[in-house]
């Protein structure tokens, strides 16, 4: 067999895309929807599936100067021009440039009788005509199934929409259609088997009463494109979608350093405080001082000329002013002079996905430095701690990515272990405090650990946390013997220390004194001795003489006598009895 | 293209209509159509064939039709809401009725058009 490749064509030529204009589906599906072809668009009721087609046209007037066809089965032009006006289009200005044509084709199936065979064709007229009189380049068709409550010739319609589709495709106008989602199917009547080219499913899920809309692009023949579900959002200014799990670690590390607000906590910080553009989060329990801790770092930042963007929660900006303000920040003059925000919603507002789509929208127009969350925990009573937590950790890349400094703060539930952040996000970030509440001698006192700082060097002691009238103020703690001791015990404990102190000094001058004191005894013992001795000896030496003289005296009377005798022989002197005592 | 020679005989029927006999005031009226065909297309010839013919046999005079090509007039079939093609429009007497194909069921059409009685 030989390989036919020379019968291949000479380059394949990568499909070319049409750019919808709308903020992230364009980088989902990679530049936009197949150019000159149809796209299928489904989902179940309210979408926002004709809000999509919709934009998709608007974005391609006002954006990139083509003009297009809006085909509705569903809503009079009149309605849809109403019920466009609160996003902020206005489609009767841009129907009077010529730039935008509407058509209702409405379908009553009461008054309709098929006598025989038909074909669609005014269908296709007042498309082509449509298209041919502003040159249009983008049609939506929403929703086309309606074509099949209005008609009951089932094959008919199949083969007239199969004839619509290569109709759209060889007048080269990129399709958006839109249909109705199936019981298992992701249209009710099978448009998926027609429009081949790319189909984009929208859903709106309701998970614990908060409702999420999500997008998915179900296929995309000829391009690769991101097949997750992404989160989207509509307000004022149309659909955003958030391909943010697309983010990579790809985010720049910067190696200035900001400083926390608190003195102290610098100094345990290598001196310095934070990384810019790293991520802070602080845990602690209930009232262990986490806000204020915040609303220093804010307060700091601000005095640095840094914007500050503060999501809170859980309570309103001016509970926040007015509490901060009693531990002597002032946020006031930050908030008039525009360098700090707050942005109060509460966390069941809506779904997660929302709250991340509005914070990414909230920091993509007042553009911060410093983002504040306060308290990220609560996120998980809007959704799941798993979906929390693929959340925050897409909120804290895309932060990282727009080298904003986040600071986080999280609740933890007290009783549990401490090291344990709720929403378990604790290794996306690079800089941990906790507060702890150490409680003992019939009170509760603070203490602060960091329990890790990447990239730096940083204090592993515990510092007791005060919160004075003049703000944080980070104290040491009591090391001791009986443990760490905080507030009133610390007090307590440095009062008695020095008691014990003085007595150990007078104890030794006690003992000095004693030493002193039997040394003179002593001596005082020594000289009586002496005195003792010399007495006795001196009674002894006379004793000794008295003796001496007692024996010569009996010799000389001897001698006396013996010559009184006229003795033969005179003894000379007679042996002496005793030793001469020599004196001393 | 207009079908105007039947006002002569539409005229000529309410003559006879005003003659006392009993029949329903609808079936007595004149019927309005206007039938949007596409052309010289196959279905579109057999319809006008087709009605000419319904017409010449039930409602012989007292009708008034209208055909309609929508690819030289498409701003009338956005006006008309024409979406299938043959479509027969009757405008009066109402209610308002559409008959799409080439209306080759003429027992569809004489129910539909509440035509109980021929001439």
């Amino acid at each position: 067999m030989k390989p036919k490749a020379e019968s291949l064509p000479v380059a394949a030529i990568p499909i070319a895309k049409c750019p919808t204009g709308i903020k992230g589906l364009d980088e989902i599906t990679g530049g936009g929807l197949p150019l000159g072809r149809p796209s299928l668009v489904c989902g179940g009721t309210g979408c926002g599936k004709t809000l999509l087609a919709m934009e998709f046209l608007v974005r391609g007037t006002t954006e990139f100067g083509e003009p297009g066809v809006y085909i509705s089965f569903e809503e009079k032009s009149e309605e849809l021009a109403q019920n466009f006006t609160s996003l902020g289009f206005d489609l009767v200005e841009l129907v009077g440039r010529s730039v935008l044509a509407l058509d209702y084709i409405h379908i009553d199936a009461s008054e309709i009788e098929e006598t025989g065979v038909f074909d669609l064709e005014g269908l296709f007229i007042r498309l082509a005509h449509a298209i041919d009189s502003i040159g249009a380049r983008r049609v939506a068709l929403d929703t086309i199934e309606s074509l099949f409550s209005g008609f009951s010739h089932d094959a008919l319609l199949r083969a007239e929409l199969r004839r619509l589709f290569r109709f759209l495709k060889d007048k080269g106008v990129t399709t958006v259609i839109t249909g109705e989602q199936g019981a298992n199917t992701l249209t009710r009547y099978g448009l998926e088997e027609y429009v081949a080219d790319c189909d984009i499913f929208l859903n709106h899920k309701v998970t614990e009463q908060i409702a999420t809309r999500r997008l998915r692009i179900v296929k995309y023949r000829g391009s690769s494109h991101g097949t997750n579900e992404y989160p989207f959002l509509i307000d004022d200014q149309g659909i955003s979608v958030l391909p943010i799990s697309s983010i990579g670690l790809e985010h720049p590390a910067s190696t200035e350093r900001v400083s926390t607000g608190v003195p102290r906590l610098d100094t345990m910080l290598g001196g310095k405080g934070f990384y810019k553009g790293s991520s802070v989060l602080v845990t602690g329990t209930a009232g262990t001082g986490k806000s204020s801790l915040a609303a220093h770092f804010v307060d700091s930042a601000c005095r640095r000329g840094e914007r500050c963007l503060y999501f809170s929660f859980e309570e309103s900006r001016n509970q926040i002013v007015r509490n901060m303000f009693s531990i002597g920040i002032n946020l006031n003059p930050w908030l008039e002079a525009g360098l700090l925000q707050f942005n109060n919603v509460r966390p069941t507002m809506y779904g997660l996905e929302m709250h991340l789509v509005s914070m990414h929208k909230a920091v993509e127009t007042y553009r911060p430095d410093v983002v504040v969350v306060d308290p990220i925990s609560n996120m998980v009573t809007a959704a799941n701690p798993f979906e929390a937590k693929s959340m925050l950790s897409r909120l804290i890349d895309y932060l990282k990515l727009k080298n904003i400094t986040a600071f986080c703060t999280d609740l933890t539930v007290a009783g549990g272990t401490l090291e344990h952040t709720e929403i378990g996000i604790s290794s996306v970030m690079d800089t941990w405090l906790l507060l702890q509440v150490i409680e003992g001698s019939g009170e509760r006192n603070r203490g602060l650990f960091i329990l890790k700082s990447r990239g730096m060097e940083h204090s592993n002691q515990v510092r007791e946390f005060c919160l004075t009238s003049q703000g944080v103020q980070l104290l040491d703690v009591y090391l001791g013997p009986g443990g760490v001791l905080t507030g009133s015990g610390r007090i307590a404990q440095e009062a008695r220390e020095r008691a014990e102190a003085l007595e150990r000094a007078q104890e030794i001058e006690r003992k000095q004194r004693e030493i002193l004191r039997k040394k003179s005894l002593l001596e005082a013992q020594i000289a009586a001795l002496t005195l003792e001795f010399q007495s006795e000896k001196d009674e002894l030496e006379r004793a000794i003489e008295r003796e001496h003289l007692r024996r010569e005296h009996l010799a000389q009377t001897t001698r006396s006598v013996a010559r009184n005798r006229q003795s033969d022989e005179l003894p000379e002197a007679s042996p002496t009895p005793f030793e001469t005592v020599s004196g001393s | 293209m207009r079908d105007n020679d039947n006002t002569r005989s539409a005229q000529k029927n309410k003559r006879l209509t005003g003659t006392g006999t009993t029949r329903p005031p609808f079936d007595c009226a004149t019927y309005d159509f206007r039938l949007f065909v596409s052309g010289m297309t196959p279905n579109s010839l057999r319809a006008i064939e087709n009605i000419r013919a319904f017409c010449k046999e039930h409602l012989a005079g007292r009708y008034h039709l209208e055909i309609i090509d929508i690819y030289q007039q498409p701003l009338c079939a956005k006006e008309y809401q024409i979406v299938a093609v043959p479509t027969l429009v009757k405008q009066t007497p109402p209610p308002a009725r559409r008959f799409i194909g080439d209306l080759s069921h003429t027992d569809r059409l004489l129910s539909g058009l509440g035509v109980s009685c021929s001439r």
